[in-house]
This record gives C-alpha cells, sequence and structure tokens, in this order.
C-alpha cells in the first residue's frame, strides 16, 4: 500500500525533472570532432590532392562502396581519375579512414544527406573534395614520404637524412 | 430552448474533452517519462487530435470475414451510448443538467454494468481467441468492481438521504463527503479505474499479453469508438467522484460553479493519468482477491459504520 502511493509521488516527481528529449531539427546535437559521418577527400597544405590513388580505402571498405581510377600526372604524380562514394551503401565505419596512408580521406561531423533521388546518394570526386587539410593541418605526404615528383628531392625532406652513398668507405 | 443547449452541451463537453485527453494523456505521460510527447502538430502539438480523427475517419474499416458482423458493429455503439447516457444525470452546475433524477446513481450503476456488454459482445464478435480471453477477463472483472463500486455509494446515499445526484452536492454545501466518507472514496477510485479498463487494471486490454484484448480486430472509427469510450469513461467517472466526494460545483464564490466543476473535474483525470503513468498491471485474480477479501469487508464496514453514525447523531 505505502509501496504504490510512494511509487505514484515519484512517478509525479519526475514532471519537475529535465526532459531527456533532444530538440533535433531545431537544437542541432553536439557532435565530437572525430565524429564518424559523411566522408570527404582533404587537400595538402600546397592545395593539391593528397589522394595518391593507392586503393586501400577501396579495399578496406567493408560494403564496397568506394570506386576510383588511378592515373598519374606528367610529373608522375599519382592521383584518382575519379573518385565515387555511393552513400546509400555507405556504413561510417571509417575504416577508409583508417587505411588511408595520406591522410586523404577523412570522416567529418556531418550526417545530414537525406535525398529524395537514391542517385543523388552518390557522391562524385568533385562532391568529395575539400579546398581545406581537414583534421591534420600542415601534413603533406610528398614531403615526409613518397617518390620524387618534384615537390622534394630525395634525402630533403622533413625527419628525412640525406642517403647514404653507399661507394664511401667512411660511413 | 434553454434545454435544447443544454442537451447539446452535455453531449458535445464530455466528448470534446475525452478527444483532447488523446492529446492531454500523451502530454502528461511524456511529462511523467522526461519525454515532450506529440509537440509538432499545432501550438504544443494541440492539433494532434484533429490530424489524428482525420486519419481514422478515412483508415479502412475492416470487418472480419469471420465475425458476428451485427454484433460487431453494435458492440462500440453501446459503449459510446451509455457513457454519454449517463452523463445527463450529471449536475455541472446548479442549472446546467438534462435530468434531475431521483434514481441518479441508481442510473449511473445500471449503465455502467450495461457498458459491460459493449467489451463482452466485442470480443464474443470478433471471434478471435485473444479477444475472447479479454472479455472473459472484463466480465471477471466487472463481478468483481461492481459490487463494492455500488456499496460504496450506499455510504454517501446516507448521508445525504437521496439518490439524486443535484440534492447529493447541495449536501455538501456543510462539508465535502470525502472527508466523512474517505474509505468510500478511495475504493470508488479503485472501482472507477477497473470500470474504465485503465492502467493497474487494463486487464481486458493488456496490451502486452492479449494484442488488445476485446478491441485486437476492430479497426478505423470502430477502434476510435472504444478509443474515445475509454477517455469518455475517465471523464465521466472523474465528474462523479467529484459530483459525489467534493462538492461537484460548490468552491469560494469569486470564480463561477461552473469552472470549480470543471476544475476539480480536470484534477481527477490528471490522477488517472498519473496512476496509469507509475502502477503496473495487476493479474486478474489478484484483482478479483483484493476486491472480494479486502475491498468488499472495507465497504461493508463503510456502510455499518456510517449508518450506526447517522443514527446515532440523528444526522437525518
Amino acid at each position: 500500500m505505502i509501496s504504490i502511493l510512494r511509487s505514484i509521488w515519484l512517478t509525479f516527481l519526475h514532471a519537475f525533472h529535465k526532459r531527456e528529449t533532444q530538440g533535433y531539427p531545431e537544437k542541432k546535437p553536439y557532435l565530437p570532432p572525430r565524429y564518424r559521418g559523411r566522408i570527404i577527400l582533404s587537400r595538402d597544405p600546397d592545395g593539391k590532392e593528397r589522394c595518391v590513388a593507392c586503393y586501400l580505402c577501396a579495399a578496406a571498405c567493408p560494403v564496397d562502396c568506394i570506386a576510383l581510377q588511378a592515373i598519374s600526372d606528367s610529373s608522375g604524380r599519382r592521383y584518382p581519375e575519379f573518385f565515387r562514394i555511393n552513400f546509400s551503401r555507405c556504413i561510417f565505419c571509417g575504416y577508409c579512414e583508417e587505411a588511408c596512408p595520406t591522410y586523404a580521406i577523412q570522416l567529418i561531423p556531418d550526417f545530414e544527406m537525406g535525398e529524395y533521388d537514391r542517385k543523388n546518394m552518390v557522391y562524385e570526386k568533385g562532391n568529395l573534395l575539400i579546398s581545406g587539410e581537414g583534421k591534420y593541418h600542415g601534413y603533406n605526404f610528398y614531403r615526409v614520404a613518397g617518390v620524387e615528383i618534384g615537390v622534394k628531392k630525395t634525402g630533403e625532406g622533413e625527419n628525412e637524412e640525406p642517403p647514404v652513398d653507399l661507394k664511401n668507405l667512411i660511413h | 430552448m434553454k434545454y435544447f443547449f443544454i442537451i447539446a452541451g452535455v453531449l458535445l463537453i464530455p466528448l470534446t474533452i475525452a478527444a483532447g485527453l488523446i492529446w492531454g494523456e500523451r502530454r502528461l505521460l511524456a511529462l511523467f517519462q522526461d519525454r515532450y510527447g506529440p509537440d509538432r502538430v499545432g501550438p504544443a502539438g494541440l492539433l494532434q487530435v484533429v490530424a489524428d480523427v482525420v486519419k481514422i475517419f478515412f483508415k479502412e474499416d475492416w470487418i472480419p470475414p469471420f465475425a458476428d458482423k451485427a454484433v460487431f458493429v453494435l458492440a462500440p455503439g453501446i459503449l459510446i451510448f451509455t457513457i454519454l447516457l449517463t452523463f445527463a444525470v450529471i449536475p455541472f452546475t446548479d442549472n446546467f443538467l438534462v435530468l434531475d433524477s431521483n434514481i441518479g446513481i441508481l442510473f449511473f450503476l445500471g449503465n455502467s454494468s450495461l457498458g459491460v456488454y459493449s467489451i463482452v459482445l466485442g470480443g464474443w464478435a470478433s471471434n478471435n481467441k485473444y479477444s475472447l480471453l479479454g472479455s472473459i477477463r472484463a466480465s471477471a472483472q466487472m463481478l468483481t468492481y461492481e459490487v463494492f463500486m455500488g456499496l460504496s455509494l450506499v455510504g454517501v446515499v446516507m448521508m445525504a438521504d437521496s439518490f439524486s445526484l443535484r440534492e447529493i452536492v447541495e449536501a455538501q454545501r456543510g462539508g465535502w463527503f470525502f472527508i466523512p466518507q474517505f474509505v468510500a472514496f478511495v475504493i470508488f477510485f479503485i472501482a472507477g479505474i477497473a470500470e474504465t479498463h485503465r492502467t493497474p487494471f487494463d486487464i481486458p486490454e493488456a496490451e502486452g499479453e492479449l494484442v488488445a484484448g476485446y478491441h485486437s480486430e476492430y479497426s478505423g472509427m470502430k477502434f476510435g469508438m472504444f478509443f474515445v469510450g475509454e477517455y469518455l469513461g475517465v471523464t465521466l467517472i472523474s465528474s462523479l467522484i467529484v459530483t459525489l466526494f467534493f462538492g461537484g460545483w460548490l468552491g469560494p464564490a469569486f470564480l463561477p460553479p461552473a469552472f470549480w466543476f470543471f476544475f476539480k473535474t480536470a484534477f481527477f483525470i490528471f490522477l488517472f493519468i498519473l496512476i496509469r503513468a507509475s502502477l503496473p498491471r495487476l493479474r486478474y485474480d489478484q484483482l478479483m482477491e483484493v476486491g472480494w477479501k479486502v475491498l468488499l469487508p472495507l465497504v461493508l464496514l463503510n456502510i455499518l459504520i456510517t449508518g450506526a453514525l447517522v443514527i446515532s447523531t440523528g444526522y437525518l
């Protein structure tokens, strides 16, 4: 008997509690910086595409939503000829971001991708590329590693020493 | 002409309140559960009711081929009919009532017994195991609560010396009956919850066990009538509690009597919803056990003591 009255009273007190509801469309929720949402392709500090079209993201993708074709320009720099992500398949697992050796592909805190037409969920390279550097500022893959394509000479990169002259006995 | 307006008002006001309660209950339940409830359609979600009604009218009104058609169609009507009929004897204010019957309480008890036919027949005509189980539970529940519901009002009748609801309110000018008749009030409230099949006693519906109990097979506006009937019942029981135990339209004079009546009724409707938000459903053998072994002896004791006091103090 007492416990019945007590539970009615406790339920009544809930009228004065804070409501749990998130007023989503009007009040946007806080998304942490590492939130895994829409996928973008970033550029290096020089404004060039970071992507070297290594296919690792496409290989890592568990739902095969990434398609790309590698091509290289006259200096020998590889880049994707096309880069296509089908977001109606994407499960936002972030494996592509983990697989990427150049920080090119990144997931950002945005999930509002509603479309009326399924075809509009397929994003081409032009839709994916952003003009900035995304989460990793100042990183340029070709200044740290990679083949010589005119960005740096061999042995002149960051944290890199000049190559050893194998024919010199002093070393 | 004035009489016509009163009848129209008595028909329309409870129906409007019952429809509004569809919204009100959802908002209040949400309040007790730290949510917002429907707040999209119109100001504070008030037009949700209109949207629901429009939707339910355009829904397919499906009568299962295995159902007993005539009874199936009749059942939801009985519920609305008996409840609306009972509103005729409720005195909203001193002069705003359809019928000042000298058997008002008996009229209510008779109608509430008839209302059970709606549920029993609805479940039977559905020709469905779950519906029939719901009906069986409803009749078992009715056998239990009707007894102590009727007897709990005997104390009030003895104190007011009348079966007329208007005279019962008039008799409370000296003091509301819920103080001397507190036991009767609590028992009548419990019986009222059982009468309207609301949560601790929504045994005939029991959506966790019986799909939707007696109205599993109902759809469209026929289901809507059961749905509105439930809220009409809540309004009816609340206004009866106010009339019998809380002085009806009586109250401080700075506000009109109609306000006091609706204010008190709204409080008990609120209590109905609060109880629904807090208590789990009983088994129907538990309800019968409490009804027959605890509440019935209590209510008989209440009659005995009230009768003794009325005679010894010469209250008559």
